[in-house]
């Protein structure tokens, strides 16, 4: 498929321009914002004498561009740097909560999107009855209702008064698979009712667009069963818009999810990420940023490759 | 232990019900306590620190560091449960002017790598804090010393520009933990020390483990095996941890809810009175703050009582314009207590030839819980005196490189200090470097010196006394309360019969003091 080669390339070079003004804005952003790195770690302790020595340790003392040039040049060439403030590698620093943060999307990915998708072809199947208004209300509610509430709710329900789940993740190093999915079923299942909403209404939405058109016409006059016309002849086509919005879901799964962190005491990228620039520490920053970027890239990238080899028109232009 | 009892007028049920398990638990006689006990796991949730939190002491400015730094580490003296003074590392201490002082170092104490412990060590770890090069937090505080010398392996001599007969206290600050030096000369701040515990895993931000030292050179401390500290900075989710028996116990405890934690049976809450407090400073350099009659009219024009009732639902005492907390020695208990007075607040305006005075005053809710209603309330309580505080809410981030003593009337907070001379040398001395109320008085001045060379305890009273006049009558700041510690735990978790009051959490030396029944 030459075509799609082309323009994975193609998507993948604006992608990687797009990252470096991401880059520059987060930078400039950082540069903005009262107070630097110094100000934030000694705070009230911050003596003038004190300042000064701090800022010549970190090399803060150097105009703005030739540390953004010193972090570019370093970053281009593999080196993530170190924290500022810890002075640990942000490699070692990022890697683990990246795991946290991508096993619990992809936990939760894993209950939301068949969960979705299935829901809504129920919903299309038997629309405008009252199977369909429950989960339709249900749904609609759950994506209401603001994150943390949920996740409160969930707590109360399932922690305290039943306690079948903790209430706060506090993973121990080396825990089991099994522990872990324990560990983090209630952020998991609050994500879960956070996200299900949208992609369901959208696989319900586009079902019924298809339904009305005439090839299913046809195939209900041939006499094809409800099931058989919805999954065999209306869902492949539905496939593109679908996708659209699990990627979307995806990625807020992976970026979006720091009120859910702070809830469960998770160890996730968002938490390091608020931590890191409430103390101004740019080089955390900048990296966990252009993760955040290239994960809604690459998310925006699949699902458009997925929607065009779904759609053998766009496939084959002429 | 609490100083619940000051406000029984208090009239929620509620509040009362959660307070009930409280005093009976300092009521219960000695004999019912449990003896401490070995073994258990001890998992705490502090919610100071952050993920770039490191294990250099110089740094240490949040509970995480200090809790963790403590039960790797030891200091040469420490507060006691009691509040006073007490060898740690150095087994006793002596000088004959306040300005000369010799330190003993404790015999056969050794590091968890197996170093003994020598003068080098605590010299080296002491000189982290001095120097131009140092960026620590606590350089102010050892700006007096002149040179640290050792006599041997085993004792340490310290001599000081001026007398100081507070030094030792000084050296009790959590900055000051003793670390090892290693073969080439560096000090070890991987968390080698000679405390109660051993670093197991250190992951600021989400969660520190510790062992128990079996060679911890402290008797009758370091009871638990193994100890968890993790950082939970949602109270709530603090809260539910603790109810649902995930954690053993939390750092601080939300007022709000207090009363319905207080129903858990498997829940005791700790009000501990203590000497963090909120200052409302002016700048007594510039008008109108310069007239010493427009400072009285803002201090006339607070009502202590109701913002204790208030802001702090009575965990706390009021106080007196003045830094020293009742729990710290030399505090004047006779010293007359100022009460709102609004015709006296506008008695004092009219002194300074101003019919009404219209201020704002800076605040950030991230000073501590409450701080804009403390203000808001304050601005209620100056009104009818013809004062009109603007409420000037200012964003937490920077709080302290932009609004902290860069604005002409603004709101900052102070933690316990051990004696009253590091409050005064650090916030009300001339040339101080958070001097923030640019307090300048002679009087002042003189007594704070004379008194750290005065070596008579009854003549330090008195001087310590005359100070607290002064502050509470033309000093530049309004105190208006001391807030008192508020934390909880599982009723598994036991302590003896004193908790400190200079820090959260048994003065943040549970890990080493408490034990699991």
């Amino acid at each position: 498929m030459p075509y799609l080669l082309r323009l994975f390339v193609k998507r993948l070079a604006l992608g990687l321009l797009t990252l470096f003004v991401v880059s520059l804005v987060i930078f400039l952003s950082i540069e903005l914002l009262p107070g630097d790195v110094a100000q934030q770690v000694l705070g009230q302790s911050a003596t003038p004498e004190n300042l000064a020595a701090f800022r010549r340790e970190l090399g803060l003392d150097q105009p703005a561009f030739s540390r953004y040039l010193d972090w570019l040049g370093g970053f281009l060439q593999g080196d993530l740097g170190n924290s500022l403030i810890s002075g640990l590698p942000i490699s070692e620093l990022i890697s683990e909560r990246m795991y946290n943060t991508f096993f619990l999307a992809g936990f939760a990915a894993l209950i939301s999107v068949p969960l979705a998708v299935m829901l809504g072809v129920v919903s299309a199947l038997y629309r405008e009855t009252a199977l369909d208004k429950t989960i339709n209300v249900v749904a609609l509610t759950a994506i209401s209702v603001p994150e943390f509430f949920v996740g409160y709710i969930l707590v109360w329900l399932l922690a305290v008064e039943f306690a079948l789940f903790p209430s706060i993740a506090n993973l121990s190093d080396g825990a089991s698979l099994g522990d872990r999915i324990y560990r983090t079923f209630l952020p998991a299942l609050t994500l879960t009712l956070i996200v299900t909403a949208h992609m369901m209404r959208m696989t319900r939405a586009s079902l019924i667009n298809l339904l009305a058109l005439p090839y299913v016409e046809m195939a209900k006059l041939k006499g094809a069963s409800q099931r058989r016309l919805i999954v065999v002849h209306a869902l492949p086509n539905a496939i593109a818009p679908i996708v659209t919005v699990i990627a979307i879901n995806l990625a807020y799964l992976i970026v979006g999810v720091v009120i859910v962190e702070v809830v469960f005491v998770y160890p996730g990228m968002g938490q390091l990420l608020v931590d890191s620039v409430a103390k101004r520490d740019f080089t955390v920053v900048q990296t966990a940023c252009l993760i955040f970027a290239a994960t809604y890239i690459l998310f925006n990238l699949a699902s458009d490759l997925i929607s065009i080899a779904s759609n053998p028109r766009l496939l084959h232009r002429k | 232990m609490n100083k619940f009892g000051s406000y029984p007028q208090i009239g929620r049920r509620g509040f009362l019900a959660g307070s009930a398990a409280l005093v009976g638990l300092s009521q219960m006689p000695r004999a019912a306590r449990a003896q401490p006990k070995t073994g258990g796991t001890l998992r705490l949730s502090v919610n100071q620190g952050g993920t770039s939190d490191t294990l250099n002491p110089a740094e240490a400015n949040g509970s995480q560091q200090i809790m963790v730094g403590w039960a790797l580490r030891n200091n040469l003296t420490e507060i006691g449960t009691d509040n006073k003074l007490k060898p740690e590392l150095a087994t006793n201490w002596s000088s004959e002017d306040a300005q000369t002082w010799v330190f003993k170092l404790r015999p056969g104490v050794t590091f968890h790598n197996g170093k003994s412990l020598t003068s080098d060590d605590v010299i080296a770890s002491l000189n982290l804090h001095r120097g131009e090069e140092s960026t620590s937090g606590a350089k102010a505080l050892l700006a007096g010393v002149d040179t640290i010398a050792a006599e041997g392996t085993d004792t340490v001599v310290v001599t000081l520009s001026s007398p100081n007969a507070d030094f030792p206290f000084i050296l009790s600050d959590y900055h000051f933990q003793i670390m090892p030096v290693g073969d080439d000369g560096e000090l070890d701040m991987s968390g080698t020390g000679t405390g109660g515990y051993i670093l197991e895993s250190w992951k600021p931000g989400v969660k520190t483990v510790l062992k128990r030292n079996p060679d911890y050179w402290k008797e009758g401390a370091a009871h638990f095996d193994t100890v968890e500290l993790l950082l939970i900075s949602d109270s709530s989710a603090a809260t539910t941890a603790l109810v649902t028996g995930e954690i053993d116990a939390v750092q601080s405890a939300e007022y709000k809810t207090l009363s319905l934690l207080g129903r858990d049976k498997n829940v005791e809450i700790e009000s501990i009175s203590g000497g963090f407090h909120p200052v409302f400073a002016m700048q007594t350099s510039q008008a109108p703050f310069n007239d010493n009659n427009v400072r009285l009219a803002l201090k006339y024009g607070v009502d202590r009582e109701a913002l204790v009732k208030q802001v702090l639902r009575g965990h706390g005492t009021v106080a007196n314009d003045h830094p020293v907390a009742p729990s710290m020695p030399f505090y004047d208990a006779s010293l007359e207590q100022r009460a709102y007075d609004p015709d006296k607040a506008k008695f004092h305006l009219k002194e300074a030839g101003l019919d009404s005075l219209t201020i704002p005053l800076s605040v950030s809710d991230s000073l501590f819980a409450g701080a804009v209603d403390a203000v808001t309330l304050y601005r209620e309580h100056a009104a009818p005196a013809g004062i009109d505080l603007e409420v000037a809410r200012e964003p937490g981030d920077g709080y302290w490189s932009d609004v902290w003593m860069k604005k002409p009337f603004f709101t900052s907070s102070w933690g316990a200090r051990p004696v009253p001379d590091m409050i005064f040398a650090t916030a009300y001395s001339k040339g101080g470097d958070w001097n923030e109320s640019q307090f300048s008085n002679d009087k002042f001045q003189q007594l704070m010196l004379a008194a750290r060379s005065e070596l008579d305890e009854a003549k330090r009273a008195q001087m310590y006394g005359d100070m607290q006049v002064i502050l509470r009558d033309e000093g530049g700041s309004v105190i208006p309360f001391f807030r008192n510690f508020v934390y909880a735990r599982r009723a598994d978790v036991q302590h003896g019969d004193n908790v400190a009051s200079n820090w959260s959490l048994d003065g943040y030396k549970a890990i080493e003091r408490w034990w699991k029944a």
